[in-house]
């Protein structure tokens, strides 16, 4: 016999550990998709069987498998369309009555299933015990116990396994639908006439389906059976009849039905304590979800969330950096040489292309970092209690109780990612609320908005920095919610809104294994989607950023210049002993001799070593190391005149630069968009600047810095930039800070928001109307400052208690379910 | 007498449930059937939504939904 394959599918209700189940059975060897066409994930795994190897995959975890959410349509399709040879149902032990209703269902679906008892410990701790042996004979499938936190029960379910493939019967129990009955066998005899339905899909739970009045099931219906009509005529009388015989919707006595029987089951095999003993959980929720402290706690967590991941993390970065610098000196190395006054086309590209990534790589501690603590937070079971204490709050601004770590991802204070954040939105179950949280998500101050919003409150508001920072810190919730909720009343009303409903499970102490292995495994899938993306987006900047290029006219100007200081140079080594050993070829050379020496000692603080290096330039040669170490008279009186080269080919690098950008492709939208930035106070210089952040936000203040060059008067940023706009004023930075805060997502979060939303359209709504909004705003801070008079100052706070109020006024208006609550009660009235 | 009359620390049995659809059939999967037993736990800091001990396990629900649920003491 040779070896087989087996396709085994994870089924069960969320909260029963499924996940803890799939890694003891899987291990290491997982892989992480989605769904076709959908957003949820997919993970499979693999292990072996003696000679059979089984493919594992794990199903969304659902409460039911009807045809209302996404999750159970997923887990349902598969059921029936990837024909698993077994099902996996896994049901958490403590809480046997309501995982059964699961079960049932997919016993329905007459799929080969091994109930699996998981999180044993927790009931043996309850003191509840499950007679496995009757709940085996009641349903007439095998029913295995196991502890998968501790890894107890791996061998017990392998064996359940093979024992359902062996002895698969059908021979389980069937739901006695009582006055239903007659309704089904009817529809079944309908059914089986068509010969392609009833081989493909289990007939009597496709009866059951329809009479259920599932919407999925209908449309499947009317695409295969050759007389659909007909059956549908007939499954809208037996549903209109059965709520005549029964007085109850066949939907609802099928639910009723399932529930009593899951009843009746468990008082048969679970035998509970006396008294229902107050576990360490419900203690603990006494506190955490109490009115004063919970909100307390919250606030605590959160800070020390923040404080983790961005503070330390950022020291992290930082500590980091030097294996991302040394990729960037790598790449300087392997590259062509520089230039004189340009670099050749492959380094300048390849040098911006490895700066852009490693710009996203620095982040990286801090991802790890934070999504870590996401999963200690979803491991611990804290999620559904933040979602708990903050639901009514967010519901007044079409947000959902679990739009708060979105939020905090995308950087709710000062530092996050939207990318985290708008991946993070994936667990709101309220497509409305879940929509109108992707699409603010960008408006929170991520991390890459900070350098910016620093350069500008250094450069202008430098006395009152502290008061600055805070006003850009929380202003962007105050214009965020109001808008959450214009936009959930407006665009996204026809939006499905889901009921909240929400589990509030037991808190689970989270393992490290566990944390590391979802963080890794985010990250990987983060690195994948974005670095790439990055690259080729980076590539697409380079060229919008320096061509067409310098005119032939500007270009012989600046050679005209390099020529002059070079010849200066040459003359003055014709004066000195090394005459002749330095013509005008070579003078590039001795500039870049004296940068790679200037990079050797960099971080070189250990006297033996900088000796070692510095014998090693001189063994390169002799004369070039006279000059840069000005040896002897000859050799500083070079080392003067090279400095003078130096200056020039900097100076003209700098000029050279700004030029090309300015007549480039992206320089030449600014300018064409002036007429209508000017209201908002952005000249053209500006205008680039905010095209650039596209790609990346971090971009924003690399290219003012080389616009207004940086790199070689030893002036920080802000510093050249106060010299190089003498006409702007606070007002102006403030206009900027207010656009850069509401700019639209960036590339990487854009594709986030595609992939989150499922839909081209939402991505470019959100990249249209946050451009929009923030030039509104910003044209309304600074045209709006400029009329009253006001200074930077002023109108900061003005505009901050303008936002104040209409969040506050936003919250005053009813929601739709609101108004209809109102008025179902002013009937009742009546 | 409907779910979202009672106050916190009150027990009951629900008898029926008066809606159907999404939020009903959601309802019902959650294990909101005739003859469960409910035990309000406690409202949320700003009252709503309110968490319920159901029939072994701990849920929470809005208010607006509660009120389709109805009870007897």
């Amino acid at each position: 016999m040779g070896s087989k394959h087996l396709l085994v599918a994870l089924a069960g209700q969320p909260n029963c550990g499924k996940s803890t189940v799939f890694n003891m059975l899987t291990g290491a060897r997982q892989h992480v998709a989605n769904y076709p066409g959908v957003t949820v994930e997919k993970k499979t795994g693999a292990f072996s069987m003696g000679e059979t190897r089984v493919e594992l995959v794990d199903l969304p975890g659902t409460y039911s498998l009807t045809s209302y959410s996404l999750e159970e349509r997923v887990a349902r399709d598969f059921l029936l369309g990837d024909n698993p040879g077994v099902v996996i149902d896994v049901a958490d032990a403590s809480n046997l009555k309501r995982n059964l209703y699961l079960t049932l269902q997919l016993l329905e679906m007459e799929v080969p299933t091994v109930l699996n008892l998981n999180m044993m410990d927790v009931a043996d701790r309850r003191g509840q015990t499950v007679d496995m042996v009757k709940l085996e004979e009641m349903l007439g499938i095998p029913v295995v116990p196991t502890i998968a936190k501790q890894g107890k029960g791996r061998e017990g379910l392998q064996q359940a396994i093979e024992r359902v493939l062996a002895d698969n019967d059908g021979n389980h129990l069937k739901v006695d639908y009582g006055k239903m009955e007659p309704y089904i066998d009817a529809l079944q005899g309908l059914l089986a006439e068509d010969p392609v339905l009833s081989v493909q899909y289990p007939v009597r739970w496709f009866a059951i389906k329809l009479l259920e009045g599932d919407s999925e099931a209908e449309t499947l219906l009317m695409k295969t059976h050759p007389d659909a009509e007909r059956v549908m005529e007939k499954v809208r009388g037996s549903r209109e009849r059965f709520h005549e015989d029964a007085g109850n919707a066949a939907e609802r006595h099928i639910a009723f039905t399932r529930h009593g029987l899951c009843a009746r089951i468990c008082k048969a095999v679970v035998a509970m304590p006396e008294e229902r003993r107050r576990n360490l959980s419900d203690m603990a929720d006494k506190y955490v979800c109490h009115r004063v402290f919970g909100p307390i706690i919250l606030v605590a967590i959160l800070l020390v969330l923040y404080q983790i991941s961005i503070v330390f993390g950022g020291w992290l970065a930082q500590k980091v950096w030097p294996v991302w610098g040394s990729l960037e000196t790598f790449a300087s190395d392997v590259l062509p040489q520089a230039g004189f006054m340009t670099d050749p086309l492959l380094r300048a590209l390849g040098e911006w292309v490895v700066k852009s990534t490693t710009a996203i790589l620095n982040y990286l501690p801090i991802f790890l970092l934070l999504f870590s603590l996401i999963a200690i937070l979803e491991d611990s079971g804290y999620m559904p209690r933040m979602a708990f204490i903050l639901d009514r709050l967010f519901r007044r601004f079409g947000l959902h109780g679990q739009s708060t770590l979105p939020m905090i991802l995308g950087g709710v204070y000062v530092g996050g990612c939207a990318i985290p954040g708008v991946m993070a939105t994936k667990a709101i179950p309220d497509e409305r609320a879940r929509l109108a949280t992707i699409l603010i998500i960008p408006m929170m101050n991520c991390l890459a908005k900070v350098p910016l919003y620093l350069i500008l409150i250094g450069a202008y508001f430098a006395d009152v920095g502290g008061l600055a920072m805070f006003f850009i810190a929380t202003v962007t919730l105050f214009m965020a919610l109001p808008i959450a909720k214009l936009l959930s009343m407006t665009v996204l009303k026809k939006r499905e809104s889901a009921p909240f409903i929400m589990e509030m499970p037991p808190y689970h102490l989270p393992t490290v294994s566990g944390i590391l292995r979802r963080a890794l495994e985010r990250i990987w899938l983060f690195m994948k989607k974005i670095i790439t993306v990055v690259a080729a987006v980076a590539t697409v900047v380079f060229v919008l950023i320096n061509f067409p290029g310098l005119p032939e006219k500007r270009q012989a100007h600046y050679e005209q210049q390099r020529d002059k200081a070079v010849k200066a140079f040459v003359q003055e080594v014709e004066k000195t002993q090394y005459a002749g050993q330095i013509g005008t070829n070579q003078v590039l050379e001795v500039i870049l001799f004296n940068e790679a020496l200037k990079q050797a000692k960099v971080g070189v603080k250990d006297k033996e070593k900088s000796a070692a290096i510095n014998s090693e330039f001189e063994a390169r040669n002799l004369v070039y190391y006279a000059v840069v170490k000005r040896v002897g008279a000859d050799g500083k009186k070079l080392n003067k005149a090279l400095r003078k080269v130096i200056k020039v080919r900097k100076k003209i690098r700098r000029e050279i630069r700004a030029e090309r950008f300015e007549s480039s492709f992206l320089g030449t939208m600014g300018r064409a968009l002036e007429p209508v930035t000017q209201w908002a106070g952005f000249n053209w210089r500006i205008n680039i600047a905010l095209l650039s952040a596209f790609a990346a936000k971090e971009n924003s203040a690399a290219t003012l810095g080389s616009i207004y060059g940086i790199d070689d008067s030893g002036q920080s940023v802000q510093e050249s930039m106060k010299a190089g706009e003498a006409g702007f004023t606070p007002l102006h930075a403030l206009a900027l800070m207010l656009f850069m805060a509401l700019y639209p997502p960036c590339v990487p979060t854009s594709i986030m928001v595609r992939h989150q939303s499922n839909s081209t359209k939402w991505m470019l709504f959100s990249i249209g109307y946050q451009t929009f909004l923030g030039l509104f705003v910003a044209s309304l801070v600074f045209t709006g400052g400029s009329l009253l008079g006001l200074t930077g100052f002023q109108a900061m706070w003005a505009f901050y208690g303008l936002c104040v109020a209409a969040t506050l006024i936003m919250a005053m208006i009813p929601t739709p379910e609101e108004k209809a609550a109102k008025s179902l009660a002013a009937n009742e009235s009546y | 007498m409907t779910l979202d009359e009672l106050k916190p620390g009150t027990r009951c049995v629900m008898t029926d449930l008066t809606t159907g659809g999404a939020l009903g059939q959601r309802l019902m999967d959650l294990g909101f059937y005739p003859g469960a037993e409910i035990e309000i736990v406690r409202n949320a800091p700003l009252v709503d939504p309110v968490e319920l001990h159901l029939d072994g396990y701990h849920v929470s629900i809005r208010h607006n939904e509660a009120k389709h649920i109805e009870v007897e003491g």
